[in-house]
């Protein structure tokens, strides 16, 4: 049964991350870096509840959340590009004068506004979330078949971002921006500034995906992953209910993209190959599936322990994720949240049961 | 009439699982079938709720034709279904399962800004209370024992308040008590709905079939008479014979 939080914990998330980091930077403690590092691990669990919403409440395993995150950040991209070129005075971003392009492609023209960006970077994803989600939902492809089909469509996604015929710089992506809105994306207070945004969106999220999954609406999600053909008999569109959470779960990848690309400051195909998209889906196991705490706190400790690992023993990053994933698929399977959760009721146990043991 | 069945027939592989003339029930009629293992009576109602597609025949539900409708047009429609293998949302709580079957708006709008209402809730407890679901109201419904589950699925059909209940086989896996318990329900509810029912308990049978039982065998329509006639239906008996003979005893 689910137990309701207690409002400390929440209290103290966003004590130690809204309050706690930003002073330990403010008074030397901590680099503007380890700032802007959490910031964008803010991002990836942003995308981790859309993920949870789709996966872990719905049951729907959609492996390209990955690429909806990528269009995020490339919007953003392509905006922030734009304006480093017109304030240079040239037409034509750099890598499209070296690749012999005359004139700016059609499909940038509209990022030259920021207010358009931003429409776009939603609308894209939604719209191919949807036209996806309908095509698949209406044939009733389930399980393991959504998985592997929207893994391939994420591959083909891909490697039409790889070619530099598609005049979004291919291997190498977009990178090299000089501002946002005005502000120098270099200076510290910015990268403050957008790291302090990524949180407030992380909880407005959360929020939003708590109200979700506590409506009779997340009740009809899990009773989807539960048994999905029965719904139906009781009147419930599953389509229609499939559709929607695949849009939102598109949203939180996009914006997740979105917010993550000012922070970095680049943005490559690499972000949605399949191991990209294959660890997205890890962050949200091992922190544990149908559990909104679970996917943030996953998306946050995986990152916060690759950041370690690489540092420690680089390359061995994927034999530490395989490791893990495997452990918890076989011992734990409801994931970190599901660990403390049998933890405290161990505790709980032996501290009020009164000893059976005695004869 | 409330439901009108033609020369309805499907075939699963070339095997006629039902080849049914015809089938006819009247408004807040209670109707049983009975049938040895495999004689398509599960597939019957399958067809009729749009989990099974027929092959041919018509079925009109109220006057319109409702095949090859969708499984949700047909529960708009009023029909509401208990299956042979209980099947309730095991991940969600008791309550919850009875409030996603409540009859209301389902459309994912109404559903997100769902707010319940006293009246709602009162009307889950009193259901509750009749299907003796009260004490398990907080529990996982996967918890619940197979009596409790069967319990909760028709629970589940009474919500949904529909015109026409397909239950089948209601009383599988419950003590004799519980079994006649279901039968006064069953029959209570048929002063307001109409059911078809499918039950191999011929003690059971003998409770709750004070109209017509329907006999189906290898997806023909045998005979069709009060349980009287039924059970002392030469055709009836033999078809039972050499199956098992404990349904046969019973008989
Ligand atoms: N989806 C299906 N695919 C193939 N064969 C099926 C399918 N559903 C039912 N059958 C076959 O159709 C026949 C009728 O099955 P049905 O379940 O309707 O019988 P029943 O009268 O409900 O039997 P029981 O009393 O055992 O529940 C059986 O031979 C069964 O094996
Ligand atoms: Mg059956």
């Amino acid at each position: 049964m689910r137990t309701k939080t207690n409002p400390l914990y929440y209290i103290l998330f966003i004590a130690f991350f809204a309050i706690l980091l930003p002073a330990g930077y403010l008074s030397g403690f901590l680099s503007v870096n380890t700032i802007s590092v959490w910031g964008r691990y803010f991002c990836f669990a942003i995308a981790a509840l859309g993920i949870d919403l789709i996966w872990g409440y719905t049951g729907i395993l959609s492996m390209c959340q990955a690429f909806f995150f990528c269009l995020g950040s490339y919007g953003i991209a392509m905006h922030l590009l734009l304006k480093k070129t017109v304030a240079a005075g040239a037409v034509l971003p750099d890598f499209m004068a070296w690749n012999k392009i005359e004139t700016l492609p059609f499909f940038w023209q509209p990022f030259h506004s920021f207010g358009w960006s931003l429409v776009l970077c939603l609308l894209i994803p939604a719209l191919f979330a949807f036209v996806v989600g309908f095509v698949l939902f209406r044939s009733r492809i389930k399980g393991v078949y959504m998985a592997i089909i929207t893994q391939a469509l994420t591959l083909a996604m891909w490697l039409i971002f790889l070619r530099n015929e598609t005049n979004l710089g291919g291997t190498n992506g977009l990178t090299d921006f000089n501002t946002i809105l005005g502000y120098n994306l270099s200076s510290s207070s910015v990268k403050l500034g957008l790291y302090m945004i990524s949180f407030a969106v992380l909880c407005a999220a959360y929020f939003a995906c708590y109200y979700i999954t506590h409506s009779k609406f997340g009740k009809v999600l899990q009773a989807i992953r539960d048994s999905e053909s029965r719904i139906s008999y009781a009147a419930y569109k599953v389509v229609d209910y499939k559709l929607a959470v695949f849009v939102v779960a598109a949203l939180l990848a996009a914006v997740g993209g979105m917010l993550y690309l000012p922070q970095t400051g680049i943005i490559t195909p690499g972000r949605m190959d399949v191991k990209a998209s294959v660890e997205m889906v890890m962050w949200v196991a091992l922190g544990g599936r149908g559990n909104l705490k679970g996917a943030v706190l996953g998306a946050l400790l995986v990152n916060f322990l690759y950041s370690i690992c690489t540092s420690l023993f680089p390359d061995s990053w994927l034999f530490i994720l395989g490791f893990l994933f495997v452990i918890t698929v076989l011992y734990f399977d409801k994931g970190f949240m599901g660990l403390v959760e049998s933890i405290r009721q161990r505790l709980a146990n032996t501290r009020f049961k009164t000893p059976q043991t005695t004869l | 009439m409330l439901l009108n069945v033609n020369n309805l027939s499907v075939s699963f592989g070339g095997v006629h699982a039902l080849n049914l003339d015809h089938f006819s029930l009247r408004d807040k009629e209670l109707r049983v079938i009975i049938g040895p293992n495999g004689a398509g009576k599960s597939t019957f109602l399958d067809i009729i709720c749009g989990k099974t597609k027929a092959d041919k025949g018509e079925i009109t539900f109220n006057g319109k034709p409702i095949l090859g409708k969708t499984e949700v047009k047909i529960a708009e429609a009023g029909i509401g279904r208990k299956f042979q293998k209980p099947s309730v949302f095991p991940g969600l709580t008791v309550y919850d399962n009875l409030l996603l079957a409540a009859k209301m708006k389902k459309d994912i709008f109404s559903s997100l800004f769902f707010k319940a209402t006293p009246a709602l809730a009162e009307r889950i407890h009193a259901v509750a209370t009749k299907l003796s679901l009260t004490t398990a109201m907080y529990k996982m419904a996967g918890d619940l024992s197979h009596g409790q589950k069967q319990w909760l699925e028709i629970a589940i059909v009474v919500l949904q308040d529909p015109t026409l209940m397909l239950i089948d086989e209601p009383a599988a896996g419950m003590s004799d008590e519980e079994t006649e318990k279901t039968g006064a329900l069953l029959l209570e509810l048929s002063k307001a709905h109409s059911i078809i029912v499918i039950e191999h308990d011929m003690k059971f049978v003998e409770q709750i079939a004070n109209e017509l039982v329907t006999v189906l065998v290898r997806g023909k329509r045998l005979m069709e008479g009060t349980f009287a006639e039924v059970k002392n239906d030469q055709r009836v008996i033999d078809c039972y014979l050499g199956r098992t003979n404990a349904q046969l005893e019973t008989l």
